[in-house]
């Protein structure tokens, strides 16, 4: 019976032991641990986090993720290859006669370069894409969590009038990527606040159907949005919700089939009615203080950037660095220490303007939007890949210097902010519609908007235009925008994109230019999205 | 279940208390011993037929009473042939080895069982001391000695690690890495921060054995973790009479391989050949042209010396305390300059016994500090591209070094310029830059063992381990050097990393094990349940700040704790009939915290069966057959390494650090970004299926086995994109897809000669194992290309060029096709328009049929023994595999020039290539530079002198030479055919190791 006693005892304290070392089940419940990690409750408790929620939104078009330059949101592609606005630039500028890439190892820029892009994987293609539904979905989850209900329930009541203004402008960002979605890819699939998160799959209603409802979302927010010029810097204005109207009604007919050029007049008014003025000096709109310079009174809409706190080897830094030359960075000082060899004009944008001397450096031109390198350079590529220092010249319009001939805070990453919308494009885009047919302004008015671009240019009256047609109007476009994000779109709307009305260096693959299928007026769905959610149909001409 | 574990052992316990009965009983005494006439302890004794039982102790006697002097006892003790004796027989009992099955103990998951009843398809490997050279990490001891066991070595340096496939990879996405257990403690799968390797901090001379488990009848006793096979690692005990032993090594590590850069006139040659004479390239050539000859590679190797030194100790205090101490140091400099390793390991085991051996213990407390000074491995490429025109050092004018300009090392650009986009002098990627680690690390176990008194079938098991380590280190640029001066934050200064990293795991395991064999039905059961429960826990801080000696510049902070949880329940029953039929049925039930509730739990079965054919009366007395024992299998096994986070089901937010941040007005915001997550997540599924065949011929003269398997993974972690827009990320990690393994080992082992003076021992191992994906996304669409694979190529931005696709093996390259000239030379930036659509686009790329897995391999091991003398060597090959040269396609042109400000060397692919163009993308993934990278290589070649009974008769041991990586023969033209993602860049080469080593035994 010892022996019994003996064995009850080590077996109760070996099995007692062993259980109380193991608390069990309860130890399957795990939570993060991470102080940066929070589950949605935790991550609203504070007031400071609504505002970083909607920060996170519009930073998506400046930076691609939450660690820095190297950092992404969106995995299988190139962080600084796929940031939003380099991604939006390279289908909007390199596919056209702005802009040729020298870059020979990577795959898009022949593609792009030659307009040949197909449906197998483009990092462009698939940077502005999912970057730009990335944005959709941020925002619905944004809309979700931040419901009056949900405010009052996590004990934040006082702060609904604030996030109330959130909201809106979070649908703004939402409607901003929307429409750069119906401009590149016509009918990408729908999602709004009121669908589930994850194993779901969404649907497309079409392009006019889609712009129906971004322009119903813009129209609804506009009113209540804060005033022109009211908000803080970088933050979303009734200004930036106008033009993006006017933007969507001078494309309408596109997008739609139905023109809308009074309406975007009507915008276009609201928005010069606004308290706008134009830069003094053209060249400061693209500088390192563009932010704080009298540069600031033309931006309706910038994506910001800093260099030490809003980093990307996409944005501005790609606008600044792709455009030198590595070997001649001395001689050119871009305010970085950054120069890859990447982008320049083609001529066809170099021959928008006249040059009163043509063989300097700086070609000079009495129009000063012409700002431009070509030292050993010839006008003509013959051959864009890995012959950026002999053919094309350099554009040197985006800088990280001051507009007092400082230099930005960081060595390679700019401090200028990207003009996303300013003045004298809806300046323009009123001219345009005008010309095209709309009323609510006279054909005086527009001439006399777009020679206030063209004084500001010359530095003198002797620029001024006394008629307006639509060849002049595009071109127009170029000299004042040109790089600046919106070529491809523009001339697409004059008919000028595909087909061979208009020819351009290496449209088509080919160094005169050869007309293009009428399918590359849209880039296709990525074909990673098209296996993934059976419910998309492909745009025309494109097959999976 | 929480009240079911509580009541198990309850239960267990009123079973035991009812069993005794006291009668009229006979007394008898006596001594049990081996055949050297040594007392045996711990030996069972039991009365025949029934539950009474003693065991002898440590004089090797016993006492017992039995119930009528007719009784008969059975002697019995672990590798010893049992022994049924009367009563007159029994005061002196010799029991006899059981020689054939000695050593064939097998330790199995949760307990241990004789090789001859082990069903599943299990390799042991004791790693003998004496073919084998400088070996720092203990897998290294593995390498080609097992069917069906694919072992790639680390790179060139000091302390790397080497991967280990066991039966092909069960995952595309989680880890295929094996489970590795230490002393009954499973590893966490980075078990020490700092160190290349997992194992990298266990000295190898600790190690008594490897039990691999390679089918699912024997993993699936791990469950979750079972699915990439699992090794046991045990170490070595302390040993009946005291013993000293002394093993030293003393090594050099060469350099074997440098690549053939171009000389300064081969390079100008070459440049000249590329672009015309007064172009405006050339000229621009001309004047970044310099005058030296440098040869790099020859700059930044050094031969590496290396010495491991161990002393054990071992022997029993007082006739009850068995204990081994073992101290180690290894040492080693790299091949690479300013790279070196150390390591110190003391180790200590005390199994004593108490309760008159009822209650045995074992406690293991193992300790290792590992320093590390990492080289930049990055300076082998830097050596084989930096331009050889240009000196090692800036120079003044009265030829003193200028260490004012990038700290004295020659770079390009000037101080106010430096060259952002060139490479960097590799010299002073060695010595501008440091990158430290010391790493302690405590793993204790305590093993308690008990047989239940008066119910000796009954075993109760409680296991509590421990694994602790903590790696802290630095590593940054020096003051002035060309990386601090190109600093855009801290020019000139440069910045460091700080980290620190902490594992914490811990386990308790507890199991009752209950053997009993019924004479009635000829019949043996052994059957074990028992409970598991791990925790492992994380914290990673690292700070990233400027190099000012005063006030530094903090850029970036973070510390990240995490952990995971592990609970489980597992049973096994061993029934044994006749001695020849055998039957192994296993369960675990897996509990992790990794999963949401509904999916939390995994069951993971396995049964298998073995026919012991040499027992059976037709081959019972076969002359020629010895053994053979055929084996069936099955099991089911999962996987939940994802290699995520830790809570990968949860919805997260996270925040940004200071790098991203987005401006309102003058305030800067952190970001508050959802994370992706898959709140469906659930186990990998693997099931296998195995026959296998174990034969022995001659008296085991010639032993060995076929096994033939196939594998079959569902619900596979699957990185996937998802609908755009439904998420927070465009990929998630789920369970979609699925593949399959099939495979067939084979090994033999033969003694060709033994006889007095001479012994030829060889081994001999092939492996077949074919991997294919099945299934991989929810809707099968024929055009879909797959998921883009393995890492990015190193030109322009990367992308990558391996797929994995339905039908294919993974990790299948993907490109373009080659198109050649007549005389068999490819034509630059010519590939096939495969689609015929009249442009060369991503469309024309296609899936070779090729792979970096290895259709075949194969070892060979050999052990010559002539009087005092033996020579052994390892060999193994790798057949069909391929490897992407991505290092060649990246540098196939003599047109590399890029126009900006510097120049970079070529190396002989040119020449080969004859391009002197620059390439088109597509000619950077052309199938050209997929190659057959199939090898043979011999691992190891040792030499060897033993002596013995020299100074007082009281000394022996062993004066050995070997050679490390002797020969490589491929037709691979790169470096090394050996790199184990199939993507050949920048690998550090493996040297070859010449050692001398001496073993003292007192």
């Amino acid at each position: 019976m010892l022996d019994n006693m003996k064995n009850t005892k080590i077996l109760i304290t070996i099995a007692v032991a062993s259980l109380s070392l193991t608390s069990c089940f309860k130890d399957l419940d795990l939570k993060p641990l991470d102080e940066n990690t929070y589950t949605v409750d935790r991550a609203y408790s504070t007031e400071i986090s609504y505002t970083q929620g909607l920060a996170k939104i519009y930073s998506v078009m400046a930076i691609s993720g939450q660690d820095g330059a190297g950092s992404t949101d969106i995995t299988g592609i190139d962080p600084g290859n796929s940031q939003f606005l380099r991604s939006l630039w390279n289908l909007q500028v390199v596919t056209t006669d702005e802009c040729k890439n020298a870059w020979s190892g990577d795959s898009w820029v022949p593609e792009l370069n030659n307009n040949t892009w197909s449906t197998i994987k483009n990092e462009s293609i698939d940077g502005v894409y999912y970057r730009a539904m990335f944005i959709v979905a941020l925002t619905n989850e944004y809309l979700k969590q931040t419901t009056d209900d949900k405010l009052n329930s996590r004990g934040h009541s006082a702060l609904i009038p604030t996030v109330t203004k959130y909201r809106l402008e979070a649908r703004f960002m939402r409607a901003l990527a929307y429409s750069v979605l119906i401009d590149t890819y016509g009918n990408p699939p729908f999602i709004t606040e009121n669908d589930p998160i994850g194993s779901y799959m969404p649907s497309q209603i079409g392009r006019a159907k889609l712009f129906e409802y971004v322009e119903k979302e813009l129209l609804d927010i506009e009113s209540k949005l804060v005033a022109p010029r009211a908000n803080e810097w970088g933050r979303a204005d009734q200004g930036a919700a106008w033009t993006l109207l006017a933007r969507l009604y001078l494309n309408a007919k596109v997008y739609t089939g139905t023109a809308r050029y009074t309406d975007c007049i009507t915008y276009c008014k609201k928005v010069i009615a606004g308290g706008y003025s134009l830069a003094p000096n053209y060249a400061h709109l693209f500088m390192a203080d563009n932010n704080t310079s009298a540069a600031k009174n033309e931006i309706i809409f910038p994506i910001v950037f800093d260099g030490n706190k809003i980093p990307t080897w996409g944005g501005m830094t790609y606008l600044v660095a792709s455009s030198r030359a590595g070997a001649e960075k001395s001689s050119v000082n871009n305010g970085t220490q950054q120069a890859w060899d990447g982008n320049r004009s083609t001529e066809k944008l170099v021959d928008k303007f006249t040059y009163t001397d043509p063989n300097a450096d700086y070609p000079v031109s009495s129009d000063k939007r012409a700002i431009f390198y070509g030292k050993g350079r010839t006008k003509t590529i013959e051959n864009p890949l890995s012959t950026f220092t002999k053919q094309g010249w350099s554009v040197f319009k985006f800088t990280n210097v001051t507009s007092t001939g400082g230099k930005g805070a960081h060595n390679d990453f700019p401090d200028t902010d990207f003009p996303f919308f300013r003045l004298a494009d809806v300046y323009l885009m009123l001219a345009e519609a005008v010309v095209k047919g709309g009323t609510g302004a006279t054909m005086a008015d527009a001439i006399g908007y777009v020679n206030q671009l063209r004084g500001r240019a010359y530095g003198n009256a002797t620029g001024n235009i006394s008629s307006l047609d639509e060849n002049f109007i595009l071109d127009e476009r170029s000299r004042e925008l040109y790089w600046e994000g919106t070529r491809r779109s523009d001339l697409i709307r004059f008919g000028k994109y595909t087909g061979g009305t208009y020819l351009w260096p290496f449209k088509g693959g080919q160094p005169q230019g050869v007309a293009i299928d009428a399918r590359y007026n849209l880039f296709p769905i990525p074909v990673s999205d098209m296996i993934s959610n059976p419910n998309l149909v492909q745009n025309d001409g494109y097959t999976n | 279940m929480k009240r079911l574990l509580k009541v198990i052992p309850m239960l267990l316990l009123m079973i035991v208390a009812t069993g005794i009965n006291a009668q009229q009983r006979v007394s008898v005494s006596g001594t049990v011993v081996d055949a050297k006439n040594l007392p045996l302890i711990g030996v069972a004794v039991v009365e025949k037929g029934t539950r009474n039982g003693v065991e002898t102790n440590l004089d090797g006697k016993y006492s017992i009473s039995v119930s009528s002097s007719n009784s008969i006892l059975v002697f019995s003790y672990l590798g010893f042939i049992t022994k049924e004796v009367s009563l007159k027989d029994a005061s002196v009992v010799v029991l006899n080895e059981d020689t054939q099955l000695l050593s064939e103990v097998v330790v199995i998951g949760y307990g241990q069982v004789r090789k001859k009843d082990a069903t599943g398809a299990i390799t042991v490997i004791k790693p003998e001391q004496l073919n084998r050279g400088a070996v720092t990490s203990p897998q290294e001891l593995l390498v080609g000695k097992v069917a069906g066991v694919q072992i790639t070595p680390g790179d060139g340096a000091p302390g790397s690690g080497p991967t280990i496939r066991i039966r092909g990879g069960a995952s595309l996405k989680a880890s295929n890495d094996p489970l590795l257990v230490i002393d009954g403690i499973p590893l966490a799968n980075d078990a020490a921060p700092g160190m290349r390797n997992a194992l990298a901090s266990i000295n190898p001379n600790d190690i008594e054995s490897f039990t691999i488990l390679k089918d699912a009848s024997s993993t699936a006793i791990y469950g979750s973790r079972g699915s990439n096979g699992v090794i046991i690692i045990n170490t070595k005990k302390g040993s009946k009479n005291f013993k000293l032993d002394y093993s030293s090594t003393y090594s050099v590590n060469q350099n074997i391989k440098t690549l053939n850069a171009l000389s300064a006139s081969e390079f100008k040659a070459k440049l000249e050949e590329a672009y015309p004479a007064g172009s405006t390239v050339a000229n621009a050539i001309a004047a970044l042209m310099g005058t030296y000859d440098t040869d790099w590679q020859k700059e930044i190797y050094q031969l590496g010396l290396s010495t491991d030194q161990n002393i054990n100790l071992s022997g029993t205090v007082a006739k009850v305390l068995p204990y081994r101490i073992s101290l180690g140091l290894n040492k080693q400099n790299g091949t690479l300059k300013t790279s070196s390793f150390d390591r110190y390991t003391a180790s200590l085991t005390l199994t004593p016994a108490f309760l008159k051996d009822h209650l045995k213990v074992n406690g293991n407390l193992k300790f290792v500090n590992n320093n590390n000074q990492f080289a930049d491995g990055g300076a082998v490429g830097a050596a084989v591209f930096f331009d050889p025109t240009k000196p090692m050092y800036n120079y003044n004018q009265d030829g003193t070094i200028n260490t004012k300009l990038f700290n004295g090392y020659y770079n390009w650009g000037t101080i106010q310029n430096p060259n952002t986009l060139s490479g960097t002098n590799p010299l002073s990627l060695l010595h501008d830059k440091y990158d430290k680690s010391t790493t302690n690390r405590v793993i204790g176990v305590l093993e308690l063992d008990y047989v239940v008194h008066n119910f000796q079938d009954l075993r109760a098991h409680l296991n509590v381990g421990f694994d602790a380590a903590l790696g802290r280190g630095k590593n940054g640029v020096m003051w002035n050097s060309f990386q601090s001066i190109k600093d855009a934050d801290f020019k000139s200064f440069g910045r460091s990393t700080t980290w620190r990293n902490l594992r914490r795991n811990q386990v308790l395991d507890f199991y009752l094990n209950y053997v009993k064999e019924i004479d009635a039905i000829k019949s043996k059961i052994d059957v074990m349940g028992g409970y598991s429960w791990q925790k492992v826990f994380k914290q990673d801080y690292s700070k990233e700040a400027s190099n000012h000696l005063y006030n530094p510049v903090v850029k970036k902070e973070t510390t990240f704790p995490t952990e995971s949880a592990l609970l489980s329940f597992f049973g096994r029953l061993n029934y044994t009939l006749m001695d020849r039929y055998l039957l192994t049925l296993t369960f675990r039930n897996d509990g992790s915290s990794r999963f949401a509730k509904e999916n939390r739990w995994g069951m993971f079965p396995s049964a298998a069966l073995a026919w012991q054919m040499n027992k059976e009366s037709f081959l019972k007395d076969s002359k020629v057959v010895s053994d053979l024992k055929l084996k069936l299998g099955y099991g089911v096994t999962g996987q939940q390494e994802l290699l995520l986070n830790d809570y990968p089901y949860i919805p997260l937010y996270n925040m940004s650090t200071v790098n991203s941040n987005y401006l309102f007005g003058s305030t800067f915001y952190s970001l508050l970004k959802p994370t992706g997550y898959d709140p469906n997540l659930k186990w990998e599924e693997t099931t296998t299926y195995n026959i296998g065949l174990d034969f022995g011929f001659f008296s085991n003269r010639i032993t060995g086995s076929v096994d033939v398997y196939k594998k079959e993974t569902k619900d596979l972690l699957n990185e996937i994109d998802i609908a755009a827009g439904t998420n927070f990320a465009n990929r998630i990690v789920t369970n979609i897809g699925s593949l399959k393994n099939d495979g067939i080992e084979f090994n033999i082992n033969a003694i060709a000669i033994e006889n007095k003076e001479m012994s030829w021992e060889i081994g001999f191992n092939a492996t077949w194992n074919q991997t294919e994906i099945t299934k991989l996304t929810a809707s099968n669409n024929p055009n879909y290309l797959g998921v883009e694979a393995g890492d990015n190529l190193s030109s322009g931005t990367g992308g990558t060029i391996q797929r994995h696709v339905v039908g294919y093996k993974p990790n299948t390259f993907f490109v373009y096709q080659q198109v050649y000239d007549v005389n068999g030379n490819p034509i630059q930036n010519l590939v096939v328009d495969r689609n015929k659509d009249g442009q060369i686009t991503e469309a024309d790329r296609y899936l070779s049929e090729y792979s970096p897995t290895p259709k075949y391999y194969l070892g060979l091991n050999s052990m010559f023994k002539y009087k005092k003398f033996d020579l052994g060597f390892n060999m193994r090959a790798n057949i069909g595999n391929y490897i992407f040269n991505d290092f060649a396609a990246a540098n196939s042109s003599a047109a590399n020039f890029t126009n900006q400000g510097f120049l970079t060397n070529m190396v002989d692919v040119v020449y080969k290539t004859g391009f002197i163009k620059t390439n088109a993308p597509q000619q950077l993934k052309s199938d050209y530079f997929v190659e057959d990278a199939s090898f043979v290589k011999m691992d190891n070649l040792t030499l060897g002198y033993n002596f013995s009974k020299v100074l007082l008769d009281r000394l022996s041991g062993r004066l050995s030479f070997s050679v490390q990586n002797v020969f490589t023969i491929t037709k691979y033209s790169g470096m090394d055919p050996e790199v184990f993602n199939g993507i050949d860049k920048n690998i550090w080469p493996r040297p070859r190791i010449y050692t001398l080593g001496l073993t003292l035994n007192f």
